[in-house]
């Protein structure tokens, strides 16, 4: 009616300006490359921290600047800002953004308004978390977690100003972040083009979707916690503080709940895991089929496994408590729920390799850093049975072991979907390709490198060695070569780290000496490769939107000459594609 | 309510996953909910795209509110010191009788009246009155600022009585500190609310949704304001009652 009408005329009103054209632009696609340009600035940030980090433990003392306070500092916001501001941002705000309304037909974003606010309340939150460095005190240094009471109470880096930024950034994401989710939940729901139902939606579609519902429930426990946390620091109010004696001082708070604390941050946190994970699980399944030129294996799997992750992630927060004093019988229903978890996500590593199987498989850079990504998972994946199950858990708490778990598992494996998906659409991006071999010799360093460096690690945990040390000189229990290996490590990780340099090279090189990519380089079917302009203009799709006539997977279609058909093309024109074909071989010379 | 209004009419799709099979989709009992549901443009059908938005939001913001009553009720647990007895500190003396609770139940009769008020707003929107529409969103904004005067009037009362969020004479400190987090968030809420009621109320006046022949801003307000006296209820029977 009359009131969609009004809406899609103004959608069509091109911005002529600079200024409304590229920074206060209400483009999707604009605002997605403003998201991830600034996800990746933050990211270098933490990439340089944790290469400070790494210094310390392989050569202790080599930083004349590091003390304990300065290294716990770095390493709290290597976490929060590479799990936050890192990946939630790039997948949810930088992929979410570009890719959604191109794949599901729209023509952008149903609100852009309030997509654009979400990004500039983002960049908000990054530059308060960023002004903590330079406050009196530092940043907080209270661990990625910010458990109270050590969070707030003298003695813990940063308790004086740096906290209170990391809350106030926190709760300025979360606003971003949900104006964002509400969104791409309801461009996903509402805006899909002519024939595009949602069976026929390509998985990234699916993850992105699913992560963005995750995100809009599962954040509010991390905004209530932030807020009463400020409240317990600002106000004296006790939510979080027990009664307790800090140096030599008994405290003005009494009766408040530091596990309390704990259940609303893993509330939060755990379907954070899978904030990051569904999005890459879908884009992951994208690249494979796309670069096996098969069609994915197992579709409706696939996607009921996406929701059932999703579902499930809620139920499963208190197994990151199991030495945090809980009631026993706790352990027991929340190992269960954790387990049960492997059966949709081991699903779905099965239907890669399914998909695989037999498929024509193409070894482009993407490819190679999807395949990296299955068996990264799969590794991390693994090492989750061990950690999920209570009695196991309990030696392995708290040491090496579960930082290798988890950086495996949710640093490394999204990681290598965020480079993989990145060379993937950046022809669609810029119209140009990324150099192919500054790819591979970044894949390669990259992808050795991490195991170089996350492997050992799973053995030093065996060793007992504990996280969160500053220094592990004085510990009778940690043999001497353990040192040795930490050397190992360092050297590996700042090779990692530099390497990433070629990477960013690549990137802003390759958006202008880049070969031309045209519209679609790897003959890809789903509707991001059928705008009619590359890089797609205002609009997405010129005068008339698409129509879908089949699912997103449709490669190595037999009987016709290319090997895929898109999702525009109807049942009719593929009988012609195919009568074409067969009389061009009855004709032709062969 | 037509999303895109190019695409072309009557080019009907089968059902999505199995193309070979091009017999009638089922339509009634949980196969047509199914289908609804996935088939192409939109999952709910003449749902426009900001009422489909103000529901997500307002699921979102239920986990809000869950998790500040959640906490409450939690170091009301852990607490050491005896709870204070609400229908104690919430009554008032009227003509030398102490009546517990008093203002709350006055407080919570007007939030669910402006409920009843915003109802109606809705029904005449619909009907295209817009006198009476925009009379009746002035009046539940009327409503929701005489609830925030009654609630600052309740807070000074407190905060004079010695009740702070960091501690009070009555008992537990986390009273005073669940208190004003809770009914600060809630009230921040209904202010919030008022502005915006009158805003499209003002919009309702100057013939705006009359012009675009579309008055489901009325109702999206609606859902905003209904969920807002919702999320009250729940307030008084878990802080007020218990």
């Amino acid at each position: 009616m009359a009131y969609a009408e009004q809406a899609e005329a103004e959608l069509l009103h091109e911005p002529n300006s600079f200024l409304t054209k590229y920074i206060w632009s209400q483009d999707h696609k604009v605002i997605a490359i403003q998201y991830s340009l600034t996800a990746i600035f933050v990211g270098l940030i933490a990439l340089v921290l944790s290469g400070l980090m790494r210094m310390q433990l392989g050569f202790p003392g080599s930083l004349a600047f590091m003390d304990a306070s300065t290294y716990y500092q770095a390493m709290t916001m290597h976490g929060m800002i590479m799990v936050i501001y890192l990946l939630t941002a790039l997948f949810l705000g930088g992929f979410g953004n570009y890719l959604i309304p191109l794949m599901v037909g729209a023509r952008d974003m149903v609100f852009p308004y309030v997509n654009m606010l979400s990004y500039w309340f983002y960049l908000l939150s990054v530059i308060v978390l960023l002004a903590s460095f330079f406050v009196p005190g530092g940043p907080t240094g209270a661990g990625w977690t910010l458990y109270p009471p050590q969070s707030i109470t003298p003695g813990s880096p940063g308790t004086e100003w740096g906290i209170v930024l990391m809350l106030v950034s926190l709760a300025i994401f979360i606003v971003a972040a949900t104006m964002g989710g509400l969104n791409y939940v309801t461009t996903v729901l509402q805006a899909r083009t002519h024939g595009m139902t949602l069976m026929r939606m390509p998985l990234s579609v699916w993850g992105i979707f699913m992560a963005s519902i995750l995100a809009l429930l599962a954040f509010p426990a991390l905004f209530v916690s932030a807020v009463m946390m400020l409240f317990d620091k600002l106000l004296g109010t006790s939510f979080f503080m027990p009664a307790i004696i800090s140096l030599g001082q008994q405290l003005d708070h009494q009766g408040g709940s530091p596990i309390l604390f704990q259940h609303l941050f893993w509330f939060f946190g755990h379907p954070e895991v899978y904030i990051v994970a569904l999005p890459a699980f879908g884009l992951v399944s994208d690249l494979i089929s796309t670069h096996a030129r098969k069609n994915i294996f197992g579709y409706r799997m696939m996607v009921w496994a996406i929701v059932a992750i999703g579902v499930l992630s809620f139920v499963v927060w208190a197994h990151h408590m199991y030495v945090s004093g809980m009631n026993p019988y706790f352990g027991f229903f929340f190992a269960t729920t954790t387990l049960i978890i492997a059966v949709p996500t081991a699903l779905k590593v099965y239907n890669w390799v399914l998909t695989l199987w037999r498929g024509d498989i193409h070894l482009t850079v993407p490819m190679l850093f999807a395949l990296a990504f299955i068996v990264t998972f799969l590794v991390g994946g693994l090492t989750g049975l061990f950690l999920g199950n209570v009695i196991v858990d309990i030696p392995l708490s708290d040491t090496y072991f579960v930082v290798a778990h988890f950086h495996m598992v949710m640093g490394v494996a999204p990681i290598l979907v965020v480079f993989g998906a990145i060379y993937h659409w950046y022809p669609k991006i810029t119209g140009r390709m990324m150099n192919d071999r500054l790819g591979k010799l970044h894949f390669w360093i990259t992808f050795l490198g991490t195991y170089a460096i996350y492997f050992p690690m799973h053995y030093l945990g065996f060793l007992g060695m504990p996280r969160r040390y500053y220094a592990y000189e004085n510990y009778d229990f940690i043999p001497q070569s353990a040192q040795d290996l930490n050397a190992f490590i360092t050297v590996a990780a700042l090779t990692v780290g530099v390497s990433q340099l070629l990477f960013l090279f690549n990137l802003f090189w390759s958006a202008v000496n880049g070969k031309p990519a045209g519209g679609n380089p790897w003959g890809g079917v789903s509707l991001e490769w059928q705008t009619p302009n590359t890089p797609p203009h205002h609009g997405n799709w010129g005068a008339k939107l698409p129509v879908v006539h089949r699912w997103a997977y449709d490669y190595s279609v037999p009987g016709i000459e290319q090997d895929f058909v898109p999702q525009t093309v109807s049942d009719e024109e593929l009988e012609q594609l195919r009568q074409r074909a067969s009389a061009s071989k009855v004709g032709g010379p062969s | 309510m037509a999303a895109h209004p190019e695409a072309p009419e009557g080019s009907s799709s089968t059902y999505p996953t199995n193309p070979a099979n091009p017999s009638e989709p089922p339509t009634a009992g949980w196969p047509g909910i199914a289908r609804d549901w996935s088939s192409d443009k939109d999952a709910f059908k003449q749902v426009p795209w900001g009422k489909a938005m103000m529901w997500i939001f307002l699921l979102s913001d239920t986990f809000v509110f869950t998790c500040f009553l959640t906490g409450y009720m939690s170091v009301r647990m852990t607490t050491t010191a005896a709870w204070p007895n609400s229908s104690e500190v919430f009554a008032l003396t009227i003509a030398g009788q102490e009546i517990p609770l008093i203002l709350i139940a006055i407080m919570t009769f007007v939030l669910i009246s402006s409920s009843g008020t915003m109802a109606m707003a809705v029904n005449f929107a619909y009907r295209r009155d817009r006198r009476k529409t925009a009379v009746l969103m002035l009046a539940t904004a009327a409503f929701g600022l005489a609830f925030v005067g009654m609630q600052a009037f309740e807070w000074s009362k407190l905060i004079a009585e010695g009740v702070r969020p960091w501690g009070n004479p009555m008992g537990a400190a986390q009273f005073g500190a669940s208190f004003f987090m809770i009914t600060g968030f809630h009230g921040l809420h209904v202010s919030i609310g008022v502005l915006y009621l009158s805003i499209v109320a003002l919009k309702v006046l100057r013939g705006d949704y009359e012009r675009s022949g579309n008055y489901q801003n009325v109702e999206i307000a609606g859902l905003y304001w209904h969920f807002v006296d919702l999320v009250w209820v729940f307030i008084f029977a878990f802080f007020y009652l218990w």
